[in-house]
């Protein structure tokens, strides 16, 4: 009898314990960026080998991927620039370039602010207006000065989309009355912030009727 | 002959009655540890190898998502950036900063940095970022309010029933593309209506609904079918 209630209590505290494998939650495979044991550096994650091309990497178009002509920097757009390509290069730029460039391209963005040893120049001087745009995708995928390259974080197309907006940021800053469409007032309305210091918030623009609302900030 | 005092009929009854309330409470008791961060480590931040503010960064900063986070909206992962995309700024900034050593090692000796997984699915489900992302599912619907996480941790429970709870109804979560990453997106009220189209909506349900069409989501039946997430 007593061994008979042994048994069942170790029977039931296997079957327990069977309940906290964890086999079916971690498989023996690689998720993205996983650890492994079998390369020396512990990388799941592996370069391609050399010399071979993955699908789609073969960079025929050398000036879609490097804005240059030779060894000189192009000055036109490899491919045409629509609205969606503004508003593309209007978005990755505010997600890559405003941090140090801010969204005006001036320079004052908020982390050099927090201490660089300099600020990154602004868009509208006059070099920089004057630079062709091939000039602006070689930085962006080599760097320049303490600026690193972005060549892994935006892939060449955005490149070029941002390329666009910067271009039609320098051209806003150095706007005249005579780029002003006729019926428009100048100056328009702020966009109003609905708490300061959160540069992820977006700026709240009150609707002003059904019709008449305002495009959604992007 | 009387072997039991008369009083054990009440305690047999009282026992077998209250037998039922004692297994109840045994499956409840089971049923909530099974929920409590206890197992699902909800709200539990992990030990990293350096110290990482999303908080500094999101809200502090302004760095959107995805400066770091590059392949979100393209790939199944949402992508952990490489050393270097910590560089980017810290070759500039706190550049003595015994908290970043960790960083600035791995930066000299190519060596990456072993961060431990926060939101960790298990193996034997497929998840896709940018599906959700793609389809109108804010970040932080999911992960919670990262931009008010100094140390990470993972927001919800990350089990089935929370899934589920989406894919039965995703007009109850669903909001405009463009405020996906926009961590202190509120959902429309009559106070704040929310703009698609040019028209305002005020309140989740009907919003969600015409996203739902707009979108173009699969019907729920197909979003709750087995192999949706378990392929």
């Amino acid at each position: 009898m007593r061994n008979c209630r042994k048994i069942s209590l170790l029977g039931a505290l296997m079957l327990l314990l069977a309940g906290c494998r964890q086999d079916m939650h971690d498989q023996p495979r690689f998720k993205p960026l996983a650890e492994s044991d079998f390369y020396a550096d512990l990388r799941s994650a592996r370069t391609p080998v050399e010399g071979t091309v993955a699908r789609g990497q073969l960079h025929e178009d050398t000036y879609f991927y490097t804005g240059k002509i030779g060894n000189n920097p192009g000055d036109f757009m490899p491919f045409p620039v629509t609205e969606e390509v503004l508003a593309r290069g209007r978005e990755r730029f505010d997600i890559f370039c405003a941090p140090c460039h801010s969204r005006l391209g001036d320079g004052n963005g908020f982390v050099p602010s927090r201490g660089f040893p300099r600020k990154p120049p602004s868009y509208h001087s006059e070099r920089l207006r004057k630079a062709p745009l091939g000039y602006f995708f070689d930085v962006i995928s080599n760097g320049f000065g303490i600026m690193p390259d972005y060549a892994s974080q935006i892939p060449a197309r955005d490149r070029w989309c941002i390329i666009a907006y910067v271009r039609a940021l320098q051209l806003s800053q150095n706007a005249t009355m005579a780029d002003v469409p006729s019926g428009e007032k100048v100056p328009s309305e702020l966009p109003r912030f609905e708490e300061p210091g959160s540069g992820a918030t977006l700026p709240v623009v009150e609707p002003k009727s059904a019709n008449s609302a305002p495009e959604e900030p992007k | 002959m009387q072997i039991f005092h008369r009083s054990t009929n009440t305690i047999s009854r009282a026992t077998i009655f209250g037998a039922v309330f004692v297994v109840a409470a045994l499956f409840w008791v089971a049923a909530t540890v099974q929920r409590s961060p206890y197992v699902t480590y909800a709200g539990v931040a992990r030990p990293q190898p350096a110290p990482f503010s999303h908080q500094h960064h999101v809200a502090g900063l302004g760095i959107d998502c995805r400066y770091c986070h590059t392949s979100v909206e393209t790939s199944s992962f949402a992508g952990i950036p490489p050393t270097k995309t910590c560089m980017n700024c810290h070759s500039q900034i706190w550049t003595n900063a015994a908290m970043l050593e960790p960083v600035r090692e791995s930066y000299r000796s190519g060596k990456s940095l072993v961060w431990n997984r926060v939101n960790d699915l298990p193996d034997f489900v497929y998840f896709n970022h940018s599906i959700h992302i793609n389809k109108g599912v804010g970040c932080n619907t999911c992960h919670g309010p990262v931009d008010r996480m100094p140390l990470m941790y993972n927001y919800a429970s990350l089990q089935m029933e929370w899934c589920l709870d989406c894919h039965r109804a995703p007009e109850k979560y669903l909001r405009p593309r463009e405020q996906v990453f926009n961590m202190r997106y509120q959902e429309p009220s009559s106070s704040q209506p929310v703009l698609v189209d040019g028209q305002p909506y005020t309140d989740q349900l009907s919003l969600g609904m015409d996203l739902v069409k707009k979108y173009k989501l699969r019907t729920a039946t197909d979003i709750m079918s087995c192999s949706t997430c378990h392929r």
